[in-house]
């Protein structure tokens, strides 16, 4: 099953979730937040939210700025 | 008597605020943010970089007594900006965030009729929002009747260290607003910070003039007196300009 993450294109096994992908990444450690088709998924949901094909998924971190 | 700056429903001890962009290193970065004694402290939104976690991740180095306030900055539409502090508030678990919506590249100057529409949006959800305005007066009463927590006038364009171009519009817009004025870009050294603290803005938000200073720890601990100095000024009350000369000293009793 192929989703967008972060602008490119990712193959993630059938039946994956948010975690599953964040684990994938190795977004495990520091705080991130997840975007679905413009929706965020709260961290708690994270474990059981399902991917589907096509999702555009976004996977932020705070960063420096002004 | 502490004097007490209420933004939202945050109390806030130190009118100074520091950005967390542009230093050399984290380690620079700390040894600033902790030199200023900044309570509020921003950060930026971006994709992820799983190389950064750990030692290379920004959180890591910020003291933990700071509050961070997310930026939205590099949005061009109202819509990028509401998506940004979405996922800001759910990084951070803060409903507070600093909400720019840039409209020119060059100058980095705000597209305020965007701003006002994100604004809108963002206060219907929740959000504290501080956004970062010109120095128009019409354009910040528009903010504060659409229930910004706070309005973040530019001194100058961002990042350029020029120093506050248009006191007397800062002057009128701290007239036009009820809720707390924040100096937001411009700022190049400690009198800048001094002035605008003195024309009676409740604090000043401040990024490369410490992170681009030679010495950033020192011109942190700089604008950290300045602040507090221009504020203790502004509190005092300044006396009244003169043109001519007024004695200090008695003019009886001289000898001779």
């Amino acid at each position: 099953m192929r989703v967008t993450v972060n602008g490119e294109a990712r193959d993630v096994p059938e039946g994956a979730t948010v975690a599953t992908l964040l684990a994938a990444m190795g977004a495990t450690g520091g705080r991130v937040a997840v975007e679905r088709n413009r929706e965020i998924v709260p961290r708690a949901e994270h474990g059981t939210a399902r991917l589907a094909e096509g999702d555009q998924i976004e996977v932020v971190q705070f960063v420096g700025g002004g | 008597m502490e004097d007490i700056l209420r933004i939202g429903p945050r109390e806030i001890r130190s009118r100074l605020f520091v950005g967390t962009g542009k230093y050399a290193d984290f380690p620079t970065m700390k040894q600033a943010i902790e030199a200023s004694a900044a309570e509020i402290v921003t950060v930026a939104v971006r994709r992820l970089d799983p190389k950064a976690t750990g030692e290379k991740s920004l959180l890591h180095w910020l003291p933990e007594e700071v509050t961070l306030l997310p930026n939205t900055a590099g949005c061009f539409t109202a819509d990028e900006a509401v998506r940004t502090c979405r996922l800001a508030r759910e990084l951070g678990m803060s409903d507070m965030v600093k909400l720019e919506v840039i409209g020119d590249p060059r100058t980095l100057f705000p597209d305020t009729e965007a701003l006002l529409a994100a604004a809108k949006v963002l206060v219907a959800e929740g959000f504290t929002v501080l956004p970062y305005t010109t120095d128009d007066p019409v354009v910040a009463k528009k903010l504060e009747d659409a229930g910004c927590a706070a309005v973040m006038p530019l001194g100058a364009p961002i990042g350029s260290g020029l120093g506050l171009q248009n006191a007397v519009n800062l002057q009128i817009l701290l007239e036009s607003v009820k809720v707390p004025v924040i100096v937001d870009a411009g700022v190049g050294t400690a009198s800048d910070a001094a002035i605008a603290m003195e024309l009676g803005c409740d604090g000043v938000l401040l990024n490369t003039a410490i992170a681009a200073a030679r010495e950033p720890s020192r011109m942190a601990e700089a604008m950290r007196l300045a602040v507090a100095a221009g504020r203790a000024a502004y509190l005092a009350g300044r006396m009244p300009k003169k043109l001519h000369a007024s004695a200090s000293s008695p003019t009886a009793g001289l000898v001779g």
